[in-house]
């Protein structure tokens, strides 16, 4: 396969809380035989927050992200993994292009920036590039270990999907269950899968965060779920670290992984276990060291 | 036009007369300052004001002048051609002119309607009517060409649309081709039970319709046939209908149905369309017990003789002597010749796998309101029975209004029958198996006869009514009461609350929407179609059921969402329209048709390809090849006139020194004179 480049905008989440993605998404990659060279530079895409005190502003900050990407590597697609960057990112080139004084206020801080204001970049969510540019049946081909982990629940939150629907159709969407279905990983037919993880809300309204969690852990279980596999940092850290504390409100028990999609794509492509970030999760290490062991890949198994 | 060395033709005598329109004109035109001027324009013998030309004094202003001033040419100033042409050629006619020596100048609607300001309105008034002057001396008599119309008619589509129309001409004489793709006539009304507001049983209004369609000596029925071909023009049309093989021959079956029992398949296996695949057929089935012609057919897709040759065929021999089973059948061309057509092709249901958050294809329980309509039949896979894919009675029923329609998503339009058809079917489950039902609506629209005290009387039957778009259907329980329901969230606009709703059943009021093929039918028939796929009226108020092509009429949804009274009404006026055509046995032509100057023409194909209405063929072969253009097809659009490279297409009331003529009346306005 010829090696594709792109160019990586890991955010301030894939630095931090979600270094489990970066790690496993870098090799996954590499695994596929994709490049991602990391944008120089970077700075904050000023996700929702911003976007919701002074739209302008926060378009400016993301705006950079594209201009820096435009002057990088004109021509080559800008890949944000985090949701809330991908959606920053993508709202941002709508709103150049849809509204004037939002593209002449970006242009005059890009401008006195001595940056590209023409901005031509592409920006994806590796879930679309996946699909797009590598498709569920190569993948197929290059799985490399059977799957020995129980099913799991794909989950796909809000961002990525909503409003553009383009890394998947926004209602229901199944891409994400479909690759895992291409690495032999057993899917249950989860029908939460775009409802809100409470987003923020677990750091400002903590109960109220908390419960939409709940929701999210409790059908998961109740699908027969053993595991949740998610695509965006704040969904995974959400789901992964309260559930002790839900467990201790509600009295029930939770102790379920919960993975980035990556880390399953890339075990099953036949990744090194120490570059997956599985040390970083939090809920079932149980299930999460029975399930990633250090196997030989097996050639040619399909 | 002298510079252009075009040479007035002599003995010319215009009339020119102004209207006020009350004060539509008068108000904003100074009316009498363009008389004056037209006065005073080369030709004028006479010009006039007059309050209303259109009035029966204001027609013979026009004839008593022709005869006193010995006038040759016309022109009147005042409304839209549109509206009034034909008024004034007529009282041209009346005075002994050919009626093509009138033009008319459109002074309110491009004028007084439009400009406020007075004096710049007349300005305008008077430069138009200087252009109609210098362009109705060039005017020539032109005689209208007429068509005699055949009096047989063919009737696309057999649903209760098609039969109407056809039963309603053959009582009146009249021969007609029905034409119906499906191996039975019927169409949806026939896969209904009951009939909203009234709940009279569909069946059994609308079969003795079919049986008298089948017996009728003046209809010739032909399903599983599609029109293929359409040649002609208005009361000439030559139609190729393509039959698609029954496998079974209509003229030998006697309808004893031992075939389908004697089939090497025990069981039915395979979905059977009319049930929309809640029960199952044998390859060889009826597709309803009441079908029309009451002859099996066999699908080849499904049957081992077709599949493989190797049946032991106990079809053909349960047949016996009668030997109606033919499985050497191949498709039978027909071709016909009639005077109109009626396009009759109905709707499809709108896909609800198009909007996924209502969960069908997904979940087992949720069904289209059609497929229910198919649940509550006697006659339909459970016997009328309403009960859930494992057998179950359902305790609760929710039904979505509005599925795929008044969406901008989707359909924007509003199907007009989602509200009635869901309160029926509200009132049937409630009635058969005693369930809660809730209605999920946005506005509900009962505007008929008898709707709004049916929706009255349900409100009293006690079925809930929640107003809101359904947001979504899910399986997913919150508490131990939605255990293995499924529920619908749901924004209760008039409580201002979300709700969660679980029922055992959901049902989709899918919108109607254009059949998907609309188009090719569209093309056959060169008639035209709205925005959304329907077919196209002539006007939505004063002509209904005619088309853009002259003889073809519409009836029933292929035209718009409607109900059964709606279509069945449509259907008898398209028939009393095609009627009309018939008996008047022949019609004019406008003669504004294009012509070949067959000496210039090089036969170069060029507008052979562009005529919308394959009007143009290349004639003269052995000798000098030219093109011909069929005065009877040409709609007198231009594109051929526009198109020829050498010029030597014209086209009469377009002529070039018409025109130019026009332009420069105009022009000499804005010269200063």
């Amino acid at each position: 396969m010829a090696l594709r480049r792109y160019l990586y905008y890991p955010g301030c989440s894939l630095r931090g809380t979600g270094v489990a993605y970066d790690e496993s998404l870098r090799e996954c990659f590499r695994q596929l035989g994709l490049e991602l060279v990391e944008l120089e530079d970077w700075n904050c895409c000023g996700a929702t927050s911003y976007m919701a005190i002074d739209e302008g502003a926060a378009c400016v900050l993301s705006a950079r992200v594209l201009a820096l990407a435009q002057q990088q590597a004109p021509g080559v697609d800008l890949v944000a993994p985090c949701s809330a960057c991908y959606l920053v990112l993508r709202k941002t080139e709508d709103y150049i292009s849809r509204y004037p004084e939002i593209r002449s206020r970006v242009e005059a801080s890009l401008r006195k920036a001595g940056l590209p204001v023409q901005i031509g970049v592409q920006v994806r969510h590796p879930l679309e590039v996946l699909w797009e540019d590598v498709g569920p049946e190569a993948i197929r081909k290059r799985v490399q270990r059977h799957w020995r982990g129980g099913r799991v629940a794909c989950y796909y939150g809000c961002q990525a999907v909503r409003p553009y629907g383009e890394v998947d159709r926004p209602i229901r969407p199944t891409r994400l269950d479909e690759l895992m279905e291409a690495v032999n990983v057993p899917v249950v037919d989860y029908s939460l899968r775009t409802r809100c993880c409470g987003g923020s809300l677990t750091g400002t309204i903590h109960e109220v965060g908390l419960r939409l969690n709940y929701i999210l852990l409790k059908e998961a279980v109740r699908r027969g779920a053993e595991a949740i596999v998610t695509m965006c940092p704040l969904c995974q850290f959400n789901l992964d670290v309260f559930q002790n504390e839900m467990e201790r409100q509600t009295g029930e028990p939770f102790d379920l992984p919960v993975l980035y999609f990556t880390q399953v794509l890339g075990w099953c492509l036949g990744a090194e276990l120490e570059k997956l970030g599985l040390r970083h999760l939090i809920a079932g290490r149980d299930l999460v060291e029975r399930w990633f062991v250090k196997e030989r890949p097996v050639e040619a198994y399909v | 036009m002298s510079e252009r060395g075009q040479k007035l033709p002599s003995d010319v005598r215009v009339g020119v007369y102004v209207c006020h329109c009350g004060v539509n004109i008068a108000a904003v035109v100074d009316v009498r300052q363009v008389a004056q001027l037209a006065r005073g324009l080369p030709g004028v013998v006479v010009a006039r004001d007059y309050n209303y030309m259109c009035s029966d004094p204001g027609q013979e202003l026009i004839r008593q002048d022709i005869r006193d001033y010995a006038l040759n040419r016309i022109v009147v100033a005042s409304c839209s051609p549109h509206l009034h042409e034909e008024t004034f050629r007529h009282a041209a006619a009346a005075g002994g002119l050919n009626p093509y020596l009138v033009h008319m100048v459109n002074i309110r609607e491009h004028v007084s309607w439009v400009h406020p300001d007075r004096e710049r309105a007349t300005e305008k008034a008077c430069e138009l009517v200087r252009a109609a002057v210098r362009r109705v001396v060039w005017h020539e008599p032109l005689e209208q060409a007429r068509v005699s119309i055949h009096p047989d008619v063919l009737v696309v589509g057999g649903g209760i649309a098609g039969i109407h129309a056809a039963l309603t001409l053959a009582n009146a004489g009249k021969r007609v081709y029905l034409v119906e793709r499906q191996p039975s006539i019927g169409g949806h009304m026939a896969m209904f039970d009951k009939t909203f507001p009234t709940l009279d049983c569909a069946a059994c209004i609308l079969t003795p319709k079919m049986s008298a369609v089948q017996a009728h000596p003046n209809i010739t029925l032909w399903t599983l046939a599609e029109v293929t071909r359409v040649e002609g023009y208005v009361g000439n049309y030559e139609v190729e209908i393509t039959r698609w093989p029954r496998y079974v021959r209509e003229d030998l079956c006697s309808g004893c149905l031992k075939c389908i029992e004697a089939c090497v398949y025990k069981d039915a296996r395979f979905p059977d369309e009319f049930n929309l695949g809640l029960s199952k057929r044998k390859p060889i089935y009826l597709p309803f017990p009441q079908a029309v012609p009451q002859v099996p057919v066999i699908d080849p897709a499904t049957c081992i003789q077709f599949k493989s040759g190797k049946c032991k065929k106990t079809c053909v021999e349960a047949c016996g002597e009668r030997g109606a089973i033919d499985l050497q059948a191949v498709p039978k061309v027909e071709r016909v010749r009639v005077g109109s057509v009626i396009l009759a092709t109905g709707f499809q249901t709108f896909d609800p796998r198009r909007m996924p958050e209502y969960g069908y294809g997904i979940y087992p329980n949720v069904y289209t309101s059609l497929e229910v309509e198919r649940l509550v039949n006697a006659s339909g896979p459970t016997g009328g029975e309403i009960v859930l894919r494992d057998g179950r009675r359902p305790q609760s029923v929710g039904i979505i209004h509005c599925v795929g329609s008044r969406d901008r998503r989707h359909n924007p339009w509003c199907s007009r029958v989602c509200c009635m058809y869901s309160l029926k079917l509200a009132h049937l489950i409630r009635e058969r198996t005693g369930a809660e039902v809730f209605n999920f609506y946005i506005d509900m629209r009962t505007p008929g006869k008898g709707f709004e005290e049916f929706y009255q009387r349900l409100l009293e039957e006690g079925v809930h009514f929640i107003r809101g778009r359904v947001a979504g259907v899910s399986d997913w329980a919150l508490d131990p009461s939605e255990e293995g329901k499924l529920v619908l969230r749901v924004e209760d606009t008039l409580l201002g609350i979300v709700r969660r709703i679980p029922v055992d059943m959901v049902v989709l009021a899918v919108g109607l929407e254009p059949r998907s093929d609309a188009e090719e039918l569209r093309r056959l028939f060169r008639v035209s179609c709205s925005a959304e796929g329907f077919f196209l009226e002539r006007h939505p108020k004063l002509a209904p059921v005619s088309t853009f092509a002259e003889g073809v009429f519409v009836a029933g949804c292929c035209q718009g969402p409607k109900d059964i009274p709606d279509t069945v009404a449509q259907a008898g006026a398209a028939a009393a329209e095609a009627l009309a055509l018939i008996d008047r046995g022949s019609i004019e032509q406008e003669p504004n048709t294009a012509y070949v100057l067959a000496d210039h023409c090089s036969a170069c194909r060029t507008c052979v390809s562009l005529c919308p209405y394959s009007a143009i063929s290349i004639v003269g072969g052995d000798g000098r090849p030219h093109a011909e253009i069929n005065p009877a097809l040409c709609k007198g659009c231009g594109t051929c006139v526009a198109a020829c490279p050498s010029g030597s297409i014209r086209q009469h009331l377009f002529e070039d020194e018409q025109i130019v003529a026009e332009i420069e009346g105009i022009l000499a306005g804005v010269a200063g004179g």
